[in-house]
């Protein structure tokens, strides 16, 4: 059987799967839909968690962008990892004691203000359009690649798969799907790394195969470096990028993803605080094996693709090469036309005068060579069979559905329970609720599929503007609500709002070219774009004390709900007002 | 439960989040960032020890601190007899 019958064949049955799980668990309640009734396991949690966090971005793209960055890359497993340790420690018990649906909901209430749940509302919708868009298209990009349809069929496809769970399902469908989802995800990650590993470095375990010896006895990070010295690149394993600005994107990436909406409502689902903590650790477990597996998997890529094609000639190339050629996401430019394929660091001078210039080689040759290819091509690089590169396929769909659907759902909750129930129309009933419910989720996934078939110029852009909008706006505003009784209305507003408004400055000045623009030497203390979310997050904190402590304090009643937050006894499910 | 009690017990859970966050700056920024180069200079196994700390050991260190972190917890609400039935 050939690829494409195998793909259709596992991507058919694992999408008969999701739709199954669905209609078993359709939600009756707008607990149910919010919530999916305060009653799923930490485990189970911890699962669809991972697969809610783990985007396209990351089954697809990480490993690749690792294995052009080697050591900056870090940033990615660092950043995104790291920021568990925070949601487990600082913010995850507390909001499921406080237990509400919402991350809104918990800034509308601890600060006694509307002023504040809209702004929270903004942010969370922003936030999460901006995320979605991208996954939409992710679902597109892996359609048209494997079943050779048209993206925009692609999208649609995926919009009508998602439209029927999260719609019916709300966030009880969406959490067992999701657990469905994990599974296969990391079932179709872990076999062509396993495979690999085992084939380059004779270790089964791609974690230490990563840190093992290849066939000529040398370590294969040994291996990668002086591969990299030869063709004129930077050591794999030291970075290029500033100490500072690595410092600041890893911890603007950490705290945005404790800030993220969609990420803090997952901690609402589990029955007890207790259970809270506990699927936080879960959720990281799970995340982890992906995120320890990704960095083996760039090193293993990155020497595979060098060995085959540095300097051999391009007739006797592997049939991958000319099959990722055809999709133009590979081109081959023979500049000095000698046959052999050249691929080296022509940004380096010295390299350029000395090796490159006594070779006669007059530029790189690999033109053009996309980050994806070394995850959507790992299977065929390592010659396995075509079942393995269908579960890839499955694998990379599950990853950008899940996420989307979870994203979705804030979206809608945003609209039907922040907007509608708590500020428009705070009588609606129960029924009412719950069917403005599933229009806002409509209404999202029209959205979505909109911006996944007309993707603005701007998602890659705005990506690193949701971290960062995350970090300088809810994280502050919740750690304070917790952490520091005295925090008041007029601190947390003037500080989302400040930390908000910077970070949107910054990123418009130095990533859209507005007020003036200005290049990397113009960056304020060198730090680049996607790490400013560090500086914004730190305003905002240094505003929302200095303000607070200069206005009146919060009334007693918000003292005292910050005093039974910090407390797991007496959490019950998550209730309404 | 008095004031005392849970002034008591707030401070507690203060200092375990301090210490666990002290590890969790340590292995991320420290060892992985800050002194990269200097633990580089010394290997485990074919890893050099700051890219190994980077890319592999601060991620399980995450996974651990997480679960010292719920024990230490669930430990404490029973002691101050706060825990949930």
């Amino acid at each position: 059987m050939g690829v494409q019958t195998w793909t259709f064949i596992i991507v058919g049955l694992t999408f008969a799967l999701y739709i199954g799980i669905a209609i078993w668990a359709r939600a009756g309640s707008t607990k149910e839909f919010y919530v999916a009734g305060g009653g799923v396991p930490p485990i189970a949690n911890g699962m669809a968690t991972a697969a809610d966090w783990m985007s396209a971005a990351s089954f697809i793209s990480m490993a690749g962008i690792i294995s052009f960055i080697g050591y900056d890359g870090s940033v990615y497993l660092m950043g995104w990892t790291g920021g568990y340790v925070l949601l487990a420690l600082l913010l995850a018990p507390y909001l499921r004691k406080f237990g509400k649906f919402t991350v809104p909901d918990f800034i509308g209430d601890r600060y006694y203000s509307n002023i504040a749940r809209t702004v929270a509302v903004a942010c969370a919708i922003i936030v999460s359009f901006t995320y979605v868009a991208g996954q939409m298209r992710g679902v597109g990009v892996v359609f048209s690649r494997f079943l050779e349809v048209d993206i925009n069929i692609g999208v649609f496809i995926g919009m009508c798969i998602v439209f029927f769970y999260a719609v019916l399902g709300g966030m009880k469908g969406i959490t067992y799907t999701q657990v469905a989802q994990y599974c296969v995800l990391i079932f179709a990650y872990m076999v062509p790394a396993i495979f690999i590993s085992l084939a380059m470095t004779g270790n089964v375990i791609p974690q230490l195969g990563f840190g093992g010896t290849v066939t000529d006895g040398t370590f294969l990070l040994d291996k990668i470096d002086q591969l990299h010295t030869e063709l004129g690149f930077a050591e794999y394993t030291s970075g290029t990028k500033s100490m500072i600005d690595v410092f600041a994107i890893t911890f603007a990436l950490m705290v945005g993803t404790a800030g993220l909406p969609h990420v803090i409502v997952r901690f609402f689902t589990v029955p007890k605080v207790r259970d809270a903590r506990k699927s936080a650790g879960w959720a990281l477990i799970f995340i982890a094996i992906l995120y320890t597996t990704a960095p083996a998997i760039a090193v293993f890529a990155r020497t595979n693709m060098i060995n085959t094609i540095s300097n051999k000639e391009y007739t006797e190339m592997p049939s991958w090469v000319t099959n990722w050629e055809k999709t133009g996401l590979l081109k081959w430019e023979d500049k000095n036309g000698d046959g052999v394929v050249q691929y080296y660091n022509d940004k380096n001078e010295a390299y350029v005068s000395s090796v490159a210039a006594q070779n006669g080689w007059k530029g790189n040759e690999l033109t053009t060579i996309d980050k994806d290819i070394m995850v959507l091509a790992n299977p065929e690089i390592a010659n396995l069979p075509a079942w393995v590169i269908a579960l890839v396929a499955a694998g990379g769909l599950a990853a950008a559905l899940s996420t989307a659907a979870g994203l979705l759902l804030v979206i809608s909750t945003a609209i039907s329970r922040d907007l509608i129930k708590m500020q428009l129309k705070p009588d609606i009933s129960e029924k009412g609720e719950l069917l403005s419910a599933r229009i806002g989720a409509v209404f999202a996934v029209l959205v979505a599929g909109y911006f996944g078939i007309n993707p603005p110029d701007f998602v890659a852009a705005t990506v690193a503007l949701a971290f960062g909008l995350a970090a300088a706006s809810f994280f502050p505003a919740i750690i304070l609500g917790v952490f520091d009784k005295r925090m008041n209305r007029e601190g947390a507003v003037a500080g989302m709002l400040v930390g908000i408004l910077l970070m949107l400055f910054y990123m418009m000045k130095y990533k859209l070219q507005m007020f003036g623009g200005g290049t990397a030497e113009d960056w304020w203390f060198g730090i680049s774009p996607e790490g400013f979310g560090t500086v914004a997050m730190i305003v905002n904190l240094v505003v929302s004390l200095v303000v607070s402590r200069m206005t009146a304090p919060p009334p007693k009643e918000v003292q005292d709900i910050v005093e039974s937050i910090r407390i797991p006894r007496g959490a019950g499910a998550a209730h309404d007002h | 439960m008095s004031n005392k009690d849970l002034k008591q017990y707030w401070k507690t859970n203060l200092f375990y989040l301090a210490i666990l966050l002290a590890v969790w700056f340590v292995v991320s920024y420290c060892c992985g960032i800050f002194f990269v180069e200097a633990l580089n200079n010394i290997r485990l196994g074919g890893f050099k020890l700051g890219f190994w700390f980077a890319q592999q050991g601060s991620i399980y260190v995450f996974v651990i601190l997480i679960f010292v972190y719920v024990w230490l917890m669930n430990r404490l609400d029973q002691k101050y007899d706060v825990d949930e039935k």
